[in-house]
């Protein structure tokens, strides 16, 4: 089987794949989009579009995704199962799939209450999981979900997303199981930065022999301060931030060269863990300094 | 002429009323008591009725916290009241015309004081606009 | 059970608005239960009502009424005496018994006093929380017993999602993780393999996506030949 996509290539190479995060701006205009293109190119094998990230409208991942194939970058299509059903979902991957789209990553997706329009209808037709399988029956069947044949398959490298910090613990390698067999290729975590968790939900992966089933990618986030680190500790769902971390970045002279050794120290540390094949970095309104960040940690070029 | 009506439970507050008038201790005169077995009791409705009958001010009357013979009964009461306040704020009369209050068999004391205490809050308040005239 | 909430005084208020003799219909069943509609509920609001009545000059007449199931047409019928003479009904049932009024008394106008919410149960005395997602196609016996669709903020089948933390759904801190309880539940039941494999997608046919729902006991339905026998009545 060929790769279906560069970063499937790269993964297959057995190199230790990158890939990093652009936000979709809230405007009509792609300028920062591209803007972000230009900055990161080179520093990643692709690069993933949110799908309008905490249920807020932003221009839609497909678009972007569009545009940095215009600019010479591979993109990730971010999914989600909160904003449309399954109809919608095949007919966006089709379209998806003919302006050279190639890797799909499939997410439940934030609550909409999260929002700033809660008020807008709960769609959730399907989960992360049942979309991984409607998308792989597209791909290696030709066919849409309702059986009708597709005149041309789309090619897709299927990911979806895994987050050792969230509960119950014991659950989550038994979820990621499900997630394989439903047709994930590969995995991106949410950030880590308790590391020791980390390792032991890596532990409990391999013991299942996942690791060799699907490419795994550790999630890393660059933090800017403290008061970064202590929103994403307590704001944002499923986030596990140490008070090490917190305290580290405040006593920090320079708070900001200190987030970016930090992400580079745990990249290094992650390259030695058996079954992490790559590293994804979540460079949230700080896009300019990933390729910063995989220079220093040796990855790019 | 003010007037409050007073739902009392006819034990600690009802034998608080009956030492204070043994006493010869005065209490406002507009002050109308119902007793009833426990301040439990009294529902939500008959306290938004006293208003609309007329009365300036209404007060429940229970027995001491931990002091029920129903065990309970004086939390419920207070419960109703907090409802009924919610009520009389939304139809725009004023919760603070309504209130609960705790007295013992040996507080007779606390009859007057919280007379004065809600004809003081009618005095700021204004009288009931239902109130029939006299 | 269903459960509701009564709508705020001034919203009620605003509704009843150029009426004058208005009937307040409450109902014996799940409203009762959930303190939204029963005799008591029924007693206050009228009380409520008179006092804006005559603070604000309204000259509304207001009596009450309790039906023992106000979604029930035989039950419904026995208001007539009762509507006589009236221009409005505040019915303080669900909305199953709001429009069962309506359709029984098409000239007195029908207002809804409740804002009816979901299918749940009392958890404590005073909580009610929703508990089924009326789907039409029940799946408890592959989740321990908690539904998913009603209980999972996102109705996952393939839960829980990366939101879930310390046992509690992203949505809110008062929210259980469904998936965390149906995790618990398969463990004590020794069922943990219910959750090995994916579940594909759910067909929304049978619930409210497929279209308003009717369903039919054909050994309870009368034969045109008995309604005749009935006189007309069925």
């Amino acid at each position: 089987m060929s790769a279906r996509s560069g970063l499937e290539r790269t993964l297959l190479g057995g190199k230790f794949a990158v890939t990093a995060e652009i936000g979709p701006p809230k405007s009509a205009s792609a300028e920062s989009v591209r803007r972000h293109a230009h900055e990161m190119k080179g520093s990643a094998d692709a690069f993933n579009l949110t799908d309008n990230q905490t249920a807020m409208s932003r221009m839609s991942s497909i678009a972007c995704a569009a545009v940095l194939i215009q600019e010479g970058l591979e993109p990730v299509v971010q999914m989600t199962c909160r904003d449309r059903n399954r109809i919608a979902m095949q007919s966006d991957i089709l379209g998806a799939s003919a302006l050279g789209v190639r890797n799909v990553l499939c997410i439940s997706g934030d609550h909409q209450t999260f929002g700033n329009m809660k008020e807008a209808k709960n769609v959730y037709d399907v989960d992360s999981v049942q979309e991984l399988m409607i998308l792989r029956k597209m791909r290696d069947e030709g066919r849409l979900w309702s059986g009708d044949e597709l005149e041309t398959a789309p090619e897709l490298f299927l990911g979806a997303a895994a987050n050792p910090f969230a509960d119950p613990f014991e659950f989550r390698v038994t979820r990621l199981a499900k997630k394989v067999k439903a047709g994930a290729d590969f995995i991106q975590t949410q950030s880590i930065y308790d590391m020791d968790r980390f390792e032991r939900w890596m532990a409990l992966v391999r013991a299942r022999g996942l690791h060799e089933k699907v490419h795994i990618l550790a999630g890393v986030m660059p933090l800017k301060s403290h008061k970064v680190a202590l929103y994403m500790k307590n704001k944002v769902a499923g986030m596990m931030v140490p008070d090490t971390v917190v305290e580290r970045l405040k006593s920090a002279k320079d708070a900001k060269e200190e987030g970016i050794r930090l992400c580079v120290e745990q990249i290094e540390h992650l390259r030695t863990i058996e079954g992490v094949k790559g590293v994804h970095i979540m460079a949230m309104a700080w896009e300019e300094k990933v390729p910063e960040i995989v220079k220093r940690a040796g990855l790019r070029p | 002429m003010m007037r409050i009506l007073a739902f009392c439970c006819e034990r600690g507050p009802g034998e608080a009323i009956d030492l204070a008038g043994e006493k010869r201790m005065r209490y406002p005169a507009d002050l109308t008591l119902i007793q009833v077995p426990c301040a439990g009791r009294v529902d939500v409705a008959h306290l938004l009725k006293a208003f609309r009958e007329g009365a300036d001010a209404v007060v429940l009357v229970g027995c001491l916290e931990g002091n029920c013979h129903h065990i309970y009964g004086n939390i419920e009461g207070r419960k109703k009241v907090d409802r009924a306040k919610q009520i009389l704020d939304e139809v725009g009369l004023g919760g603070q015309r309504l209130e609960m209050f705790h007295v013992a068999s040996n507080q007779p004391f606390r009859i007057a004081e919280l007379a004065a205490e809600m004809a003081s809050r009618v005095e700021r308040l204004g009288p009931n606009p239902l109130a029939v005239k006299e | 059970m269903i459960i509701g909430e009564q709508k705020r005084l001034e919203e009620i208020s605003g509704m009843l608005d150029g009426h004058r003799g208005i009937l307040i219909a409450g109902c014996r069943s799940c409203v009762a239960i959930c303190l939204a509609g029963g005799e008591k509920e029924v007693a206050v609001m009228a009380e409520s009502l008179r006092l804006i009545s005559s603070l604000r000059g309204k000259g509304w007449e207001i009596e009450e009424a309790m039906v023992e199931r106000q979604c029930e047409k035989e039950w419904v019928a026995e208001l007539r005496p009762r509507i006589e003479g009236k221009d409005c009904v505040l019915s303080l049932a669900c909305g199953v018994g709001a429009q069962t009024v309506q359709a029984m008394y098409p000239r007195v106008r029908v207002l809804p006093g409740l804002n009816t919410s979901n299918m749940g149960a009392p958890e404590e005395s005073g909580i009610f929380v929703e508990k089924c997602g009326g789907c039409g196609d029940c799946v408890l016996h592959l989740t321990g017993g908690i539904c998913p669709i009603a209980r999972c903020a996102k109705s996952l089948l393939n839960g829980p999602c990366g939101g879930s933390q310390g046992g509690k759904c992203e949505v809110s801190p008062d929210t259980p993780c469904a998936w965390e309880e149906i995790y618990h539940s398969l463990e004590s039941l020794g069922r943990l393999d219910l959750l090995e494999e994916p579940i594909p997608p759910k067909s929304w046919l049978p619930a409210r996506d497929g279209g308003p729902r009717r369903i039919v006991r054909k050994e309870a339905v009368l034969t045109e030949e008995q309604k005749r026998l009935k006189g007309g009545k069925a």
